[in-house]
Parts: C-alpha cells; structure tokens; sequence
C-alpha cells in the first residue's frame, strides 16, 4: 500500500517549484485536501523560503553604491 | 594604411556604440543591488562581497561588448562573478564532499522538530516558523557546503531559473537540481540543529 503522506514529502520540493507533471500535481493536491498534516508542512515550506529571502537580504552600502556609480564611462 | 578624417558614418557609428554603451552601463548598475544580495551569501562577509562585486563591474564594463542584448544581463553580471570568486582561490568542486552530510531525514523534518518545540497542541505554522531567528537562519546557509550553497543562493535567494544557475556555474541542469534538493534539505538540517537544543 503507497504511503501517501511519505509520497508527499518526497513531491514537495518539486511541488513548490513547479517542477511536477499536471498528474502529479493532481495527485499531490488531492491528498493535501485531506491531509492536514501534509498540508501544514507544505505551507511551513512555502513561508519558510520566503523567510530565508528575507532573512538573508543585507542592502548594499551607499558607498560600494558610489563605487560602482564611479565606474561609469563619463560622458563628453 | 593612410588615415582620413573620419566620414560621418563612422561618426554615427561612433556616437551609436557610445549611447549603447551608457545604455549598458545604466542597466547594470539598476541590477546593482540584486547582484549585492546574491554575491553576499556566496561568501562569508560583507567585505568581500563587496570586493567581489567591485571586481566583478570593473570587468563588465570593460568587456560589456561581449553582452548580447537582450539576453539576461543579471545572469551574465552573477557569471562573471562566479567566475572572479572561484579565480580568488576557491577551489572549483566537481564533486562535492557529500558523504559526510546526512540529508536522510527527509524535508518534513525540521517541521517536526521544531513542532515539537512549541508548547501548544497542534500549534499553527507561523507559531512554528517563530522558532526560528533571523541569525540562525544567515548562519546555518553559512554552513551549508558551498557546492550547495551556490545553487541554494542563486535559485532560492535570487530567483534565477535552473537554466540560468546552471549557466552561471557552468554545471548541467541536472545537477543544480540534484544539489538544490540537497542543499535545502541541508539547510534545513543546519537550521534544526541550530533551534533544537540537543
């Protein structure tokens, strides 16, 4: 007997990035419905790679900012 | 060869390749910022993304003719990159060191780990998102080897396609895809290690 929520585990990645084929996608959403407990964890998933965007984003200092402004070709 | 005074095709021609030019430079320097946000996590620390990334320009805009445009130009600055980090003496991995690192877990993983944490019964998903800071999350994609950080960076943090990280690590799309599930789930174990006491 497949094990479905194991079967989900391993679709999730591939799921989130649109990597799946349309029937596996079907197949993946037709559990999540009736699965709470998968579902929950592709949700965690989802926020958690948002959250790794987030978290990681450092804005470039204004002065590497007017470096790279000074490499410019000036203008004649 | 005699030299001539130049005709006034070539003087359009002159002033055409000058305007393309300041139009190439204006786009790069717009990407500017998302060039910074990958070229971070690809090293360890602000100053040498910094380097890098000033290097990096340097070198396109002086080869900026070999830019078709058209083409992704943010893809082309992060190849140039790349290819000035591994010239900086970091040893180009054609297998990576995996047999150390133990991704068996799964990816519902650190889920369950951090559930276990949180003391409400069947707590929501952003109370067990919670567990996790902002540090320990910099930190554990640190960890994460960089033949896998590199992909992990480029997909999951500046949203380039397969095919673009492939490019820019000059690496089949297989592979990108094979070390992106890895480095997550390594990612992932890093991050469960870091909220989880033991």
């Amino acid at each position: 007997m497949i094990d479905w929520c194991e079967k989900c585990e391993e679709m999730m990645q591939p799921f989130l990035d649109g990597s799946l084929s349309a029937d596996e996608v079907k197949e993946a959403e037709r559990h999540l419905e009736k699965c709470h407990w998968c579902a929950k964890r592709y949700h965690f998933e989802e926020r958690l790679r948002h959250y790794v965007r987030v978290a990681t984003a450092e804005p470039m200092s204004a002065d590497l900012k007017a470096k790279l402004a000074a490499l410019r070709t000036p203008l004649h | 060869m005699s030299e001539s005074a130049p005709t006034a095709a070539d003087t359009r021609r002159l002033a055409e390749e000058a305007r393309a030019r300041v139009r190439f430079e204006e786009e790069a320097l717009e990407l500017s910022d998302q060039v910074y946000r990958v070229a971070r996590r690809l090293v360890g620390t602000r100053e040498e993304a910094e380097d890098l990334v000033q290097q990096a320009y340097e070198r396109a805009f002086r080869s900026w003719r070999q830019f078709t445009p058209g083409t992704n130009m943010r893809a082309w600055l992060l190849r140039i990159l790349t290819n000035l980090n591994i010239d900086r003496g970091r040893r180009q991995q054609r297998s990576p060191q995996t047999t150390s690192i133990d991704t068996e877990a799964g990816d519902y993983f650190l889920y369950n780990k951090l559930e276990s944490q949180v003391p409400d019964e069947n707590p929501d998903e952003e109370r067990v998102l919670e567990r996790l800071s902002q540090d320990s999350i910099v930190d554990a994609l640190a960890d994460v080897p960089h033949d896998f950080r590199d992909v992990l960076v480029l997909v999951d943090i500046g949203e380039f396609s397969y095919a673009d990280a492939a490019q820019i690590l000059d690496i089949p799309m297989g592979t990108v895809m094979s070390r992106l599930h890895r480095g997550r789930r390594i990612l992932k174990k890093n991050l469960a290690d870091e909220a989880v006491p033991t």
